[in-house]
């Protein structure tokens, strides 16, 4: 008995040094049915307790049951360490490094005059403002006259008119300015009206740095009752502040358009230098940003509406000299080169 | 305009530094661009003699001359004026000078000879702001060794340039500016009334007027000045003028510019002895008629052009832009008719704008000139060319043909209400204030009721004629930025319509989708449509400034085309165009403007890019933008390839645009030398598919079955066909269908292919049995081998 109770123990030592210096997991599990077949010596040793006695039996048995448990023990702790660095060296092996970009895909961008546009156009949106828009193509009515600029006035010589070749002469121009949109905005919409109009207009000028023949401007027009000079001049600095940022105001200085009354151009903080003086502002502190006034009643008796009950504001301001002021542009003309360098930093 | 405040001051007290004074003008809109302060940095600069002048041993365009500072003793300064010249009194700058500019002068070595100073020229001094050809040649009588400065008497002054508005005829004169001025800093202000003496000869036996056309002159008025000797203006005169930014010419042609400047009533000085029976006869042109102009143009006169003739009819000069040479005033003049008239402001603009010529006297007459203040200007003339002529005789009176009282004419008066003026303005002023702002500047105001005044609108300002222009002087004078400010609110919600939401949404995804959005002229050169196989037909620019662009564009394909262009030859990657903008189609019948619509176009031009990829693209865009019931017809259009493009159609088969590739030949002509996929949209068309509120469809909670089926199909038949038998025969439980797999080879026959595409089927209420998924199938394969003879891929 002594023998085989022995033998167990060398056994359990033997086996159990075997399952824990096993290589694989493959390795362990031919280890584990070296241990625990049914011919392996512990499996011999199990079916050969049938022919002990009751004591010897009760003693061997319990002595292979703990052995075995033993086994399992250093196998189940064996498998453990294996398949941890299993997982280790599969990680190890799936090691990345992530700065190897191919073949990302690349989103394009949208015209960096159109995400001015949008910018421009929230602003507004956030002041309860819609959003009008109208042909480009226009007849002399609503580019002019409608907005008291009478037929011959010497005041049109300010306003560079390309001419197309319909209608009568010079009765259809190319829209030097959105304000024709305001005008058919009041002719079919019953105050009170809150709409910007931004939108391509054209101007008969040479192109250079700063100004394009094809350009962009958005302008603003409200006609409701009681507005005043105090709320075009509010309404400005609520832009510019949610625009440009905190802090940047704008000035108003009496300037003169046909189309409104009491008349002004805007100059905003500048926002290089906090209004201190740089370059940037010719060391004035100020940016000339565009033009604004009250409407006049003259345009108000041209789409029928009573300057009496209704009275109104409008101002106006290129996008291109927004994104130029924002994104620091040193040459309009690069805007419809269309270089695709130059779109995709936007 | 330029302005020397020292003019100024002739009619206004002005004080304050030029930074005070700057905001002021910017507060009353008379916009400073500029300013030049005169004098400043002539300390040490004295009158020297130049005593001899000789070459330089190595130089060619430098001299050497010895000057007398007072001293006596030659010094040496070199110096590179041709008109240098021995015997001259000159100013020199001498060493440790600071000159206008900060430039020190300093001893220094030029070749090998030492300079002790520097000879200056007017506008080194800053005297002059534009670049003299010589040194400054002073007055023979001077003291030598004197400050330059003192014997010049040369005054500090300061020059401003003012941009002066369209709408401010009063303004273009210095003394309407100081009026300005003094109204808004609450100064006293006047106009000296000219004193002068006339003699016995009537002005009527010595010159005839003659007007034609009242309403193209409505006042015209003649002085005639004899025993006149021309010559050169007194220095003051002089002096302001050039400050002014004018030439010194004459002491007649300058007291005629100074008088302009000063009062803004332009005029013109004739030579009497050459104006023919001593007549002058306004009228207008009748065509074939030309002048040889003042500064030497033989000028073409358009029809209908206002022109001042003599006494043979001959033309003399352009009314109110500018003299004609035949009776210019010159070196042996000796009696001068002196013209002062207003004219209509449309009929100068007109003949200024046919004549592409722009004067100082027709930029004021466009703007109206003050009808009251012309005799005023002629006196003036009369007063500043006596100061150099004091033995000239001015004739007895003036002819003055004056039509304004019949002339279309402005309001004189205007009621203004009180209320009115705080309801547009936002402020809270009172009858008096009203009355306080605006009578400084010329405006009598009456209150004739509480609340109401009567306002006498000044003849110097025919820009206001309405209560809201005496408005606007109000504010100026009350200053813009005392307004209070205040937020008023939209009683709307702000928003964009669902068309413009689309818009940005569907620029957003192909944005997504690795596009990048072109602005591309809509002015096109002539032969641009053409190469890009379209129609030449558009409407074409009357004044265009380029050739180049002088049409507007009925299509994106050139202007894509040159912007893909562009990047290629710059071997720039990624070039995937989308562009939103206007088209303008020729008016349809009995329209006058253009068929002006709004179009997506897109332009693939990356390497693998073709109509696959257009179509691709197009595909995503239904997918993204959720776009109902759209369908593709071949089509041939111009411009695109004529076997790989179709039409764009929507539920009501309306077309909605095209999708497919640019003709290769399109692609060569603009220098592209691979395949470009395109695709255009009719925006308002395409987006009014979008499914504003999709209703949602249930979706089935038990598995679904899978099955692919390829079918070899005619070529004739499209792809989109086989898969509306598909999805019509499956019903109900089919969730999806896709084309996986085009294949052109062994088991096809010629003129056909292989189609496989992937479908999912699933109830809402049970999982699919094997034989519901066997019948679906076959009820599939029977319906496609069916409708479009095709028979299943074995």
């Amino acid at each position: 008995m002594s023998d085989t109770i022995s033998d167990l123990e060398s056994l359990a030592q033997r086996h159990t040094s075997e399952l824990s210096a096993a290589t694989s997991l493959d390795d362990l599990r031919d280890r584990e049915a070296a241990a625990f077949s049914k011919d392996s010596e512990l499996g011999q040793i199990g079916k050969s307790l049938g022919s002990l006695d009751v004591d010897m039996k009760k003693t061997v048995g319990a002595k292979v049951n703990a052995v075995r448990q033993q086994l399992q023990q250093a196998a189940a702790a064996r498998r453990v360490e294996l398949e941890a660095s299993a997982r280790l060296a599969q990680l190890e092996a799936e090691r990345l490094d992530l700065t190897e970009v191919l073949g990302a895909p690349t989103p394009g961008t949208i015209h960096v005059v159109k995400q001015t546009q949008r910018a421009l156009e929230d602003v507004f949106i956030g002041m309860g403002f819609s959003i009008a828009e109208g042909p480009e193509v226009e007849t002399d009515w609503y580019n002019f006259e409608a907005l008291n600029f009478p037929p011959g006035h010497p005041a049109r010589s300010s306003w560079d008119t390309f001419h197309v070749e319909l209608g009568e002469p010079e009765s259809v121009v190319l829209r030097t300015h959105t304000s024709p949109v305001q005008v058919r905005t009041m002719e079919t919409h019953e105050p009170p009206i809150y709409v910007v109009s931004p939108g391509q207009t054209y101007r008969r000028e040479t192109a250079d740095a700063r100004h394009m023949a094809v350009f962009h401007q958005i302008e603003g027009l409200v006609v409701d009752k009681g507005i005043t000079f105090g709320d075009l001049a509010g309404c400005i600095d609520t832009f510019t502040q949610a625009y440009f940022g905190p802090g940047i105001t704008a000035r108003l200085r009496p300037g003169f358009f046909p189309f409104t009354e009491p008349s002004a151009e805007f100059e905003v903080v500048c926002f290089f230098c906090n209004g201190d003086g740089c370059r940037t502002c010719s060391h004035t502190g100020w940016i000339e940003l565009g033009g604004c006034g009250m409407v006049d009643p003259n345009v108000f008796k041209a789409v029928g509406i009573d300057p009496e009950e209704y009275t109104g504001f409008a101002f106006g301001f290129g996008i291109e000299r927004c994104a130029q002021l924002r994104h620091n542009l040193d040459d309009m003309r690069i805007l419809s080169d269309n270089d695709i360098r130059f779109l995709s930093q936007f | 305009m330029l302005v020397p405040l020292s003019w100024l001051r002739d009619f206004t007290p002005l004080e304050g530094d030029t930074k005070f004074l700057t905001d002021t003008f910017n507060e009353l809109g008379l916009v400073v661009d500029g300013v030049q302060e005169i004098g400043g940095g002539l300390d040490g600069v004295v009158v020297a003699r130049v005593l001899e002048v000789r070459a330089h041993p190595d130089a060619d365009k430098v001299r050497l001359a010895d000057v007398d500072l007072g001293d006596g003793q030659p010094l040496q300064i070199a110096c590179g004026a041709a008109n240098l010249a021995a015997g001259q009194l000159v100013p020199v700058a001498t060493i440790g000078t600071v000159l206008p500019g900060d430039f020190e002068i300093a001893r220094r070595k030029l070749r090998g000879e030492w300079s002790n100073g520097m000879i200056c020229s007017a506008d080194e001094l800053g005297l002059a702001s534009e670049r003299a050809s010589g040194i400054m040649v002073l007055p023979n009588d001077l003291t030598v060794g004197a400050s330059f400065s003192e014997a010049m008497k040369i005054e500090r002054d300061v020059v401003f340039d003012l941009d002066i508005e369209g709408n401010r005829p009063d303004a273009m004169c210095i003394a309407g500016i100081a009026r300005d001025l003094a109204g808004k800093l609450k100064l006293p202000f006047s106009i000296p009334e000219p004193q002068i003496n006339e003699s016995d000869t009537l002005v009527e036996d010595l010159a005839t007027l003659v007007v034609e056309d009242s309403v193209l002159c409505p006042r015209f008025t003649i002085r005639v000045i004899t025993g006149v000797h021309i010559g050169p203006s007194p220095e003051l005169i002089a002096r302001r003028l050039t400050l002014a930014g004018m030439r010194p010419i004459n002491n007649v042609v300058d007291a005629s510019n100074y008088v302009m400047l000063e009062l803004g009533q332009p005029s013109h000085p004739f030579d009497l002895d050459r104006v023919a029976k001593n007549t002058l006869r306004i009228r207008k042109t009748t065509g074939n008629e030309s002048i040889e102009t003042l500064d030497g143009s033989e000028r073409a006169l358009p029809a209908d052009a206002g022109v001042v003739c003599d006494g043979d009819d001959k033309v003399t000069s352009v009314a109110g832009i500018m003299g004609g040479a035949i009776s210019e005033i010159g070196p042996d003049t000796t009696s001068v008719l002196s013209e002062a008239a207003m004219w209509d402001p449309y009929a100068i603009n007109k003949t200024s704008r046919q004549l592409a010529l722009r004067t100082e006297a027709s930029a004021r007459f466009e703007k109206r000139i003050d009808r009251e203040g012309i005799l005023r200007a002629q006196s003036r003339i009369a007063e500043i060319l006596l100061l150099s002529n004091p033995t000239a005789k001015i004739a007895r009176g003036v002819i003055d043909h004056n039509a304004t009282q019949t002339w279309p004419s402005n309001a004189e008066r205007v009621r203004v209400r009180t209320a009115r003026v705080n309801a547009v303005l936002g402020t809270d002023l009172t009858d008096e204030q009203v009355a306080q702002y605006i009578e400084p500047i010329g405006f009598v105001v009456n209150l004739i009721e509480p609340g109401v005044s009567e306002v006498l609108i000044p003849s110097f300002r025919s820009d206001s004629e309405r209560e809201i222009d005496v408005i606007e002087e109000i504010a100026r004078m009350y200053g813009y930025d005392n307004i209070a400010r205040r937020v008023s609110t939209s009683p709307h919600v702000g928003g964009l319509s669902p068309y413009q939401h689309n818009r940005r949404a569907i620029e957003d995804l192909l944005t997504g989708l690795g596009l990048t959005e072109a602005w591309t002229s809509p002015l096109l050169s002539p032969g641009d449509l053409e190469r890009a196989g379209l129609p030449e037909d558009a409407v074409m620019l009357t004044n265009p400034l380029l050739r180049e662009e002088s049409k507007l564009r009925t299509s994106f394909l050139p202007g894509l085309l040159k912007a893909v262009a562009f990047n290629l030859t710059r071997r720039n990657q990624g070039v995937r165009f989308f562009e939103v903008g206007r088209s303008f189609g020729l008016p349809s019948e009995g329209a006058l403007l253009p068929d002006e619509r709004e179009y997506l176009a897109v332009a693939l031009a990356n390497e693998d890019d073709d109509a696959r990829s257009a179509s691709r693209l197009w595909s995503a865009v239904i997918d993204g933008m959720k776009l109902r019931g759209t369908s593709l017809q071949p089509l041939t259009l111009d411009g695109l390839h004529p076997t790989r493009t179709a039409a764009i159609h929507g539920p009501d088969n309306q077309l909605i645009g095209h999708v497919g590739e640019v003709d290769p030949t399109v692609c060569g002509r603009f220098e592209i030398n691979r395949r470009v996929g395109w695709l255009q949209l009719d925006l308002a068309a395409a987006l009014a598919l979008v499914e504003e509120s999709p209703q949602m469809k249930p979706v089935s909670r038990y598995p679904a079955a899978e099955f692919d089926l390829a079918f070899i199909v005619d070529n004739a038949v499209s792809a989109a066909a086989v898969e509306d038998t598909l999805r019509a025969s499956a019903g109900d439980i089919l969730e999806s269908v896709k084309l996986f797999d085009v294949f052109r080879g062994a088991q096809s026959n010629e003129g056909a292919r292989s189609l496989a595409y992937a479908l999912r089927v699933a109830a809402l209420d049970h999982t699919l049995s094997e034989s519901e998924v066997t019948d679906v199938r076959a009820r599939a394969i029977a319906a496609v081998e069916a409708t479009h003879g095709a028979s299943l891929r074995s």
